[in-house]
């Protein structure tokens, strides 16, 4: 089964995701509460796409996208940034470190599908 | 779970969570008021307010809350125009902050009560849109390219952070890079100890973590940070820590060029309707205490108890020595405290209690997620959710249980075909259920699989060396072999079950709690784990016992009874010492050889057994005295006697004496364990 990373602080922004994803298709979500947890987790667990969050507390998601990018074991695994209205600087930038797409809060369930199904399949 | 599904009790989420936020947000700016015209406020509460409005403003557009969205949004955007040092903190602004969080409160509230009215919000929106300007900032990249940062440290730095790195130059501060390899496993901390040690003179700006030397057990740190030090002195701050730092750039960094401009936010309607929906009251009616100030008050309580008790001894010593004065007066004060000093005891412990409904939800996901890797199809049952539990219990009781659980699916139920050519249906099922038993709390994981097979568990503890003759084992002896350390009867290691943690970390783990692990299990029927837990490790009743000359306090939960023997019914059986107790026999351990200690009394005729037990398993320790019952606090004797056999913690006495609390499992367990002389 495909597994996804979900990164993300808020508990109830991150359960409403899994919730999502899980109505989207058979994947197996793992969740992160932060950015600290995410470094534990990758790893340990291997993902096929990981969903980030830019706001957290201990490290923010670019930090994390760039770490992931410089890991041999995720060069190439889909990332999508979870960002709100306003924050297009923190986009781009995230973009150009190399995450594949981005979706502003709220989560359009329709437009998430169709990119986890675009990414990793069905 | 499909999104409908969830929403009610995510709409409950989504309230406390908001709530929470709010609260925050009112603290953060009550520290931020401090720094109001002029002072330089911190940029750890600045930012800490803007992550919270961004939150609120995130969640309520993903419930459709319009309203609270548009309101945190507008927000969030006056919060990082300050952030971003756009616009100052003045006290108008400060007015302006709180208006908006009242406005918030109010409009919260009312989605979770009927009949409230929102506040307008138009004239806030408009006073925050006045506030805000965007003067741009054209030679920063400039000033923060003559650092010569690597690109890959540069992209990966959020707009914020790029502006506490061009304050700090501005601050002719200079900019350090801080490199750091942690262990995977405790990196956290072991960073929080570093940046502690950074912040204490200066800022960390950016944390970027990379790939360590290997990438499964380590992880590296590139910290940005600044400070008004120069590199021996950063060179000497970080001396006790592995880090090394480089400076960054030339040092000498330019002096301030561009100054933020001064926005004063429009005066003029300050027009704060006086709107009787504006209330203190908080919706939900609970409190979130830090179970350490728990704790500070539940030893209180103990001192407390112990100086009744202190009094009480008083009073029966007047009355042997004859005073009659006040003494019945003094009696029934005595009596009195007690009735009130139960009550408050009683009150203090409910208020450590959660129910164990809280780890049903858990068990829940990892149910789904474990019968889904495994193509098995298994449905969770729960039973006794507003059973309580300590807190502290219940958190240490999470790991072991989810692996109980995992290991019902994993080596218990069968996969579905098995399951109909067995005659069973083909979804199986785990029963997950908890009970209160007298002073312990129970909680049992049922499952209707396969049950243990006893041949197959004889074979493989041969095999391994566990057992050299499996004849001579009960059933309930052979049951208690998976709870030996090194023993697995899968056989094919699961990606689950294979993870090396065993029926014995299990057993170990729920030990710790003073717990115990049952099992049951009838071939091809299933099996049932019966985990017994006490209500709560804060404050237990003792049998305070003696022997050579020592004293030492026995958990009354596991004494079963106590009983006068005569040393010619002692027998021994394989050079141990046994006595008949009604229809069993029952294994007898001095506790002064267990601890090496001369006994005075060990020639005298007859002694004390106290009888105890932990799950199936008895025991009876050979003591000197019996002293009576009393109310004890264990506490902990610290990481130098950690590891010290039969020996959970001590207690105080309240007579000035400390005496040792023995535990019981571990004596037990030593005691079993086989060879030489108990």
């Amino acid at each position: 089964m495909r597994r996804i990373l979900v990164t993300e602080d808020s508990a109830t922004m991150r359960s409403l995701l899994i919730a999502t994803i899980e109505s989207c298709g058979d994947y197996e979500v793992i969740e992160a509460s932060s950015g600290f947890e995410a470094l534990r987790l990758l790893p340990r667990e291997k993902v096929d796409l990981i969903i980030t969050d830019i706001n957290m507390p201990d490290i923010n998601g670019l930090e994390l996208i760039s770490y992931v990018r410089k890991n041999a074991n995720y060069a190439d695994t889909p990332l999508f940034i979870i960002s709100t209205e306003g924050r297009e600087k923190d986009v781009e930038k995230g973009l150009a470190l190399g995450a594949n797409e981005y979706l502003v809060k709220p989560i359009d369930p329709k437009r998430l599908q169709a990119l986890i199904v675009k990414y990793i399949g069905s | 779970m499909s999104v409908s599904e969830m929403s009610a009790k995510a709409v409950k989420d989504f309230l406390a969570e908001a709530e929470e936020i709010l609260d925050q947000l009112c603290s953060d700016l009550g520290v931020m008021s401090d720094s109001v015209d002029g002072a330089e406020c911190s940029p750890d509460s600045l930012n800490s307010v803007f992550r919270g409005a961004h939150s609120l403003k995130g969640l309520a557009g993903m419930f459709g809350f319009m309203g609270v969205q548009e309101l945190s949004h507008n927000l969030e955007n006056l919060l990082d125009s300050l952030r971003l040092g756009k616009v100052k903190l003045t006290s108008p602004v400060m007015t302006l902050l709180m208006d908006a969080l009242e406005a918030l409160g109010a409009m919260i509230r009312n989605l979770s009560e009927v009949g409230g009215v929102d506040p307008p919000i138009e004239q806030l929106v408009a006073r925050i849109n006045s506030a805000i300007s965007s003067p741009g900032d054209s030679e920063n990249d400039s000033i923060i390219s003559t650092l010569g940062l690597p690109p890959s440290m540069l992209n990966a730095l959020t707009e914020y952070e790029e502006h506490r790195l061009l304050e700090n130059i501005r601050k002719s501060r200079n900019i350090f890079s801080v490199l750091a390899s942690f262990p995977l496993a405790t990196f956290d901390q072991d960073l929080a100890e570093l940046t502690d040690i950074l912040k204490k003179t200066g800022e960390v700006v950016s944390t970027l973590p990379s790939v360590g030397s290997s990438i499964e057990s380590s992880i590296d740190f590139e910290i940005l940070y600044g400070a008004a030090k120069n590199l021996d002195e950063v060179t000497l701050l970080i001396a006790d820590t592995n880090a090394t730092v480089r400076l960054l750039g030339n040092g000498a960094t330019p002096p301030p060029t561009t100054a933020s401009v001064v926005v004063e936010p429009d005066g003029s309607v300050p027009n704060i309707q006086q709107d009787s929906s504006i209330t203190a009251k908080s919706m939900s009616r609970t409190v979130r205490v830090d179970i350490g100030k728990l704790d500070d008050l539940m030893n209180i309580v103990g001192e407390l108890v112990l100086s009744h008790s202190t009094i009480t001894d008083i009073t029966e010593k007047m009355r042997q020595a004859g005073y009659s004065g006040h003494l019945a007066e003094l009696q029934k004060a005595a009596k009195g405290l007690e009735r009130k000093l139960n009550e408050l005891q009683k009150g203090v412990m409910e208020i450590r209690m959660i129910p164990v409904g809280q780890l049903y939800d858990k068990m829940g996901r990892i149910v789904r997620k474990i019968s889904k890797e495994q193509g098995k199809k298994v449905d969770l049952k729960t039973f006794g959710a507003d059973t309580e539990l300590d807190k502290l219990i219940m958190e240490d009781i999470a790991d072991p249980l989810m692996h109980i659980i995992r290991n019902s699916i994993d080596h218990g139920i069968e996969p579905p075909e098995e399951r109909v050519a067995a005659g069973k249906s083909e979804r199986g099922l785990i029963r997950l259920s908890s009970y209160q038993k007298g002073n312990h709390v129970v909680i049992e994981v049922e499952d209707d699989g396969r049950g243990i097979d006893l041949e197959k568990v004889k074979k493989k503890a041969l095999e391994r060396g566990i057992i050299s003759d499996a004849e001579a084992l009960s059933e309930r002896e052979v049951i208690e072999l998976i709870f030996l350390p090194g023993f697995s009867t899968s056989e094919t290691v699961s990606d689950i079950s294979g993870r090396g943690v065993g029926m014995d970390v299990v057993k170990n783990n729920i030990a710790a709690v003073s717990g115990m692990v049952d099992v049951e299990s009838k071939l091809g029927q299933g099996s049932r784990m019966i985990i017994t837990l006490p209500i709560t490790l804060a404050i237990i009743k003792a049998l305070i016992i003696s022997t050579a000359g020592r004293f030492y306090a026995l958990p009354i939960t596991s004494v079963l009874e106590s009983i006068m023997l005569h040393k010619k019914d002692i027998l021994t059986v394989e050079r141990k010492e046994v006595i008949q107790l009604r229809e069993s026999t029952l294994p007898l351990l001095h506790l002064n050889r267990f601890f090496h200690l001369e006994s005075k009394v060990n020639e005298a005729d007859s002694c004390f057994v106290v009888v105890v037990g932990v799950a199936e398993k008895r025991l009876g320790i050979v003591v000197d005295d019996l002293l009576g019952q009393q109310d004890i606090v264990i506490k902990n004797l610290g990481a130098m006697f950690e590891g010290l056999r039969g020996v959970s913690g001590a207690a105080d006495l309240g007579d000035q004496r400390t005496i040792l609390v023995l535990d019981v499992s571990g004596i037990i367990h030593e005691s079993t364990k086989g060879g030489g002389q108990i």
